[in-house]
Order: C-alpha cells, then sequence, then structure tokens
C-alpha cells in the first residue's frame, strides 16, 4: 500500500496536532527543518520552534534545558547527527539527567540514498541502546506514527526515534493501533519467525509471499520499539515457531538482531539469522541498489529464513 | 548594597568557604580550587540575587542556576544547605556511598540542583534552553549559569554563546569563573582564552569584568545584568583557584586534590580568625 503523503508530512501533521493540546510541546531544529518538514510547525507555532543552525550538541542541550523548564521538546536532525555527533550530551545531558526529551533521527540507514556514507548511520540505534534510560522507537508508516507519537509524547521518558522521512509506503490497515514497547504481529506462522522494523517491513511480507509459495509458513512481527525489548513476543515466537531471523535497517551489531539474540541466548536459544548491514559503512546510492548490494531484498531474507529453519534442532 | 549588608555577605562567604573546606577536608580529596574560587559569586547569587524557595525547591516562579562547571558542587552544596533545601548533617556525606551529594551536580539527587553537570560544555546549552523555555512561558524569572575557564576550551560553550545573543536572552546571566588554572597548567599555557573579554563581546553579549572575590563588584554586575535588554550579560570573575585556603590557593596541584586533616582544619581556623 501506498501513502499519499510521506511520513515527514504526517509526522508535522501530527506535532501541529498534538502540540494544539499540549502546549508543552516545541520543536527544535538543527538547520534541517525543511528535511524533516516542520516549517509548517514554524508558521504555526513561531514562539515554539527553536531552530539553533547547524550546531547539533547545543541543540541537545538546549533541548534539555527545554524540558528542564517543563517543555516536552522534540528534537531533530539526520541519524547519524542526532546520535553519534552528541551522543555524550544525550547520555549525560538528557539520559543522565532523567529529562522527558523526544530526539528524532531521519534518513537511518540506506534511506539517506544519495547523501551517501557521511549520512547513512548504520549504527544509530545501536549508540543509543547502550544508554540507560533511553527508549528507541521507529514508526514505520503513517499508521503507526499515528498511534505511537502521541504515546511517545505522553511517556515520561526520553525515547530516540528513527523516521525514514521520505517513505509513502504503508503497512499497516488504517486505525491500526500499537502499544509502546509492544511487538506487534503483522502475519501468523508456525514455521519461523521474522522480526523487522522500519523499512524492512516491506521486503520481510514479500519474503512470507515467496515463502509460503514453498510452503513454509513465516510470522512476522514488527518490533517497532527496540529499547525496552519485548522479551515475552520473543521468547513466545522462539518457543512457537523453533526459528528466527532479523530483518533491520542498520548494522546487525547492537541493533535489532543484537537485542533478539540476547534474548534468546538468556531465555530459550533457537537457530538466528540476521540480515541487515554486515558491519561496514555506507555509500551513495539509491534504498534498492543498496539493499540488493548489502543482501537486504525478500529473495535474502528468504534465504536467511530457509537457513534458520535448516538449523533447527 | 549598604555597608551592613555587603560586610553580612562577605561574613556568609566566609562560612561557606569554611563549610566547603570542611566537607572536602572531611572526605580527604576533592575539587576544592574551582569550587573555592566561585564562593563570592554563589553568595551573591543565592543570598542577594535569586529568587529561590529552599522549602519547594521546584517553584515554578523561581530563577534557575546551572553549575556548568559541575565539579565546582561541594561549594553549591554547602550554599544549599545553609539554604536549608537539606539537612546540614548532607554536607558530610559529600561522595559517601548513596549520598545524595555526589562530586558533580545532579539534579535527580540533590534538592536545589536544576541541572546534572560534569560532562564540561553542556550545562551552558541547558541554561539556554531553560531561558527559551521561561520566556515561552512569559515569565519574570531569570537563569544563572557558572562555566569553568578550562570548560570554555569545549566547542560546544561557544555553539551556546552565539544562539544566547542570536535569541536575545536577556533573562540570561553567565559568570566565568576565569582562575587562569586547568589540570595540565595554566589556561594560557595550555589553549589561552584571551582575548576573553573581546571574544564575548564579538559574540553579541553584554560583558563585564569584576574581582570575582568583590562582593560588592559581583552583586553589582548581577545588578547590571537584569538592566541589560536584548542580550544576555557575562560576567568574568576574574578570581583566584583555591582561593581561602593556605594548602591549596593559586596552586596549579589545587585542581582535585587530597587534603590532610591538619590541613582543613588549620584552613578553617585561619579563616574563621580572621573573619570579616
Amino acid at each position: 500500500m501506498a501513502n499519499e503523503k510521506e511520513l515527514r508530512q504526517i509526522y508535522a501533521e501530527l506535532l501541529l496536532e498534538m502540540a494544539e493540546k499540549d502546549e508543552r510541546i516545541v520543536v527544535l531544529e538543527a538547520d534541517l527543518m525543511k528535511a524533516t518538514g516542520t516549517t509548517s510547525f514554524k508558521e504555526r507555532y513561531p514562539d515554539r520552534f527553536i531552530d539553533v543552525g547547524v550546531a547539533e550538541a547545543n541543540m541537545i542541550g538546549v533541548s534539555a534545558g527545554l524540558a528542564v523548564a517543563g517543555k516536552i521538546p522534540f528534537a531533530h536532525s539526520f541519524t547519524p547527527f542526532a546520535t553519534r555527533r552528541v551522543l555524550d550530551q544525550i547520555a549525560i545531558s538528557i539520559a543522565y539527567a532523567k529529562l522527558n526529551a523526544k530526539i528524532g533521527g531521519t534518513d537511518p540507514g540506506v534511506t539517506a540514498e544519495l547523501n551517501g556514507g557521511t549520512h547513512m548511520s548504520v549504527e544509530d540505534a545501536g549508540l543509543i541502546r547502550g544508554i540507560p534510560n533511553m527508549m528507541i522507537v521507529e514508526p514505520a508508516d503513517g499508521v503507526q506514527l499515528k498511534s505511537l507519537l502521541p504515546q511517545i509524547a505522553a511517556v515520561d521518558s526520553p525515547v530516540y526515534m528513527r523516521l525514514a522521512r521520505k517513505t509513502k509506503d504503508q503497512y499497516f490497515e488504517n486505525g491500526t493501533d500499537f502499544e509502546l514497547g509492544k511487538i506487534y504481529e503483522l502475519k501468523t506462522g508456525t514455521d519461523v519467525t521474522i522480526i523487522c522494523s522500519g523499512i524492512m517491513i516491506k521486503y520481510c511480507l514479500e519474503a512470507a509471499e515467496l515463502l509460503k509459495k514453498e510452503g513454509i509458513q513465516a510470522r512476522i512481527l514488527n518490533m517497532h520499539t527496540l529499547k525496552p525489548v519485548d522479551s515475552e513476543q520473543i521468547i513466545k515466537a522462539a518457543k512457537e515457531t523453533g526459528a528466527i531471523v532479523t530483518a533491520e535497517n542498520h548494522s546487525i551489531i547492537n541493533g535489532w538482531g543484537s537485542a533478539v539474540s540476547e534474548v534468546l541466548t538468556e531465555h530459550y536459544p533457537v537457530p538466528l539469522e540476521r540480515i541487515g548491514i554486515q558491519d561496514h559503512f555506507g555509500e551513495v546510492g539509491l534504498t534498492d541498489f543498496l539493499l540488493k548490494k548489502y543482501k537486504m531484498t525478500a529473495e535474502d531474507i528468504v534465504v536467511a529464513t530457509k537457513k534458520a529453519i535448516s538449523r533447527k534442532g | 548594597m549598604n555597608q551592613t549588608e555587603l560586610k553580612e555577605l562577605e561574613k556568609k562567604a566566609n562560612d561557606i568557604r569554611c563549610l566547603t573546606i570542611e566537607m572536602i577536608g572531611k572526605l580527604g580529596v576533592g575539587h576544592i580550587g574551582g569550587s573555592l574560587s566561585i564562593i563570592e559569586a554563589l553568595v551573591s547569587l543565592y543570598y542577594k540575587t535569586m529568587q529561590v524557595d529552599p522549602t519547594n525547591p521546584k517553584w515554578g516562579e523561581r530563577d534557575h542556576f546551572v553549575l556548568s562547571k559541575g565539579h565546582g558542587g561541594p561549594a553549591l552544596y554547602a550554599v544549599l544547605a545553609d539554604k536549608g533545601f537539606f539537612p546540614k548533617e548532607w554536607t558530610d556525606t559529600l561522595n559517601q556511598p548513596n549520598t545524595n551529594l555526589p562530586s558533580h551536580c545532579d539534579r535527580i539527587l540533590t534538592p536545589g540542583i536544576d541541572m546534572t553537570a560534569g560532562s564540561l560544555g553542556q550545562g551552558l546549552s541547558a541554561a539556554v534552553g531553560i531561558a527559551i523555555g521561561k520566556r515561552i512561558d512569559h515569565k519574570q524569572s531569570r537563569v544563572y549559569c557558572i562555566i569553568g575557564d578550562g570548560e570554555s576550551q569545549e566547542g560546544q560553550i561557544w555553539e551556546a554563546a552565539m544562539l544566547a545573543p542570536s535569541k536575545k536572552l536577556d533573562n540570561l546571566t553567565v559568570l566565568q569563573d576565569y582562575n587562569k588554572m586547568q589540570i595540565d597548567g595554566t589556561t594560557d599555557d595550555i589553549n589561552t582564552l584571551e582575548p576573553l573579554m573581546d571574544k564575548w563581546q564579538a559574540f553579541g553579549w553584554h560583558v563585564i569584568s569584576v574581582n570575582g572575590h568583590d562582593m560588592e563588584q559581583i552583586t553589582d554586575a548581577l545588578e547590571e545584568a537584569k538592566q541589560t535588554k536584548e542580550k544576555p550579560t557575562m560576567i568574568i570573575l576574574n578570581t583566584i583557584k583555591g582561593k581561602g585556603a593556605y594548602f591549596a590557593e593559586n596552586k596549579l596541584s589545587c585542581h582535585n586534590m587530597k587534603v590532610s586533616t591538619e590541613e582543613w582544619k588549620k584552613a578553617v581556623n585561619e579563616l574563621k580568625e580572621a573573619g570579616v
């Protein structure tokens, strides 16, 4: 399915809607207002919109101060500049200080496309995952964003959001409800479980169709919240399907694959295969090209899935 | 400010300096140099300038304070304890297990601490954020922030220094503890801040340079800052690191030093005898 709007437009509309009801909501940008899509917020609430210029560390610190003053700041940049560039600021000024700030990273992983390797974060969620007190959420489409964003605003915790700002893909039926921190079952299945997030949902659903033709019933779980991890659903899937594949638009180190692996290893070990960026930097290229080059397509997911199944005891 | 009031503030500074030395002395080690250099500034802020309520530390109309050089915590704890933000007995727990008074300021643990700091360069950005928040809410209260001189070698300080005048934050007053020493040597030897006044002026701040141990000069500068419109104020406090403790004063080793029982007791006695 496709939405007529890009995710960033839906995001900006939701922010406006929420800001109307909650005057604590403020928006921060570091010279990427047009990329994030928050121009409409600036026009509607100029006093509650702060563009700090190209100074991401300061943006995070200013967000912390706004939270001290009782605001709920939403601060944005491209994923690498919203995370690795400002990691200590997020760790100390936001997370250690237990301040209720929301940080939005746009263009995660391969979706940085023609901005290339400098702008292509393969490690953003992994870096944040190691910081106590942080939540990490990847709303994949407008439907999911609509359900999760009010929860992100409402939870008294700092949250890092990954947003594929340009996507128009829609994976979920209009009006679907999601719960922050809880895995969502996209498709039932008993032979194997594929756990995915963000843009990888699309390729996992395609993979499931290909597998079905071969008589393999794959369960598809959307792990929109990376942290805190929903251990219960992962263990259940391991017990009921006996093999798991993870698919993430992120390095397989420290991201979704790692989080699932940790749960399985500690609670219920089953074969696990990880689809994602294999410990290398990004590069210039459109999404389809990069996914093919990095072996993250539906066909690659099918291969990984069969391998996981073949490893069952 | 009349002479009686001035004398009272100076006596208060002497008391707070004694308590700070005692806290670190009882522990046997601590950031004594950068704590003692900001005593007069803290006393002027907390006993003359700022509106705070020790019985209601989160009072919505209070002035906020950020100690960006978070390692100066002991001096601030001495002030907060004296003001009654928490029991005075807590000062004996500095850096002890499960303490509410850690080496660097922590807004979760300590009543009266508005912002966590310790990773240098970050507190000024938070102070800017608080000032913007107050303006959004049309509050008359103000934000005060003390930054260090070594700390001002951090790039983030200058990111915040650019933004505050750009947003015309006249509700923000920053004080720079310019004791001219950092861990590895003098600031001039390591990575000089000079010309410091010119830098802040060039960034668009109203800049006042004072003797950082002269209560009257500091208090007058804080009042001048309140009257300054359309731009934030930077008060450069020309200070002496380790001021008042004979074993630490103006010594490069005083950033985080061991203090013996004999040393701290002798220093406190000297200060009490000298009185004011």
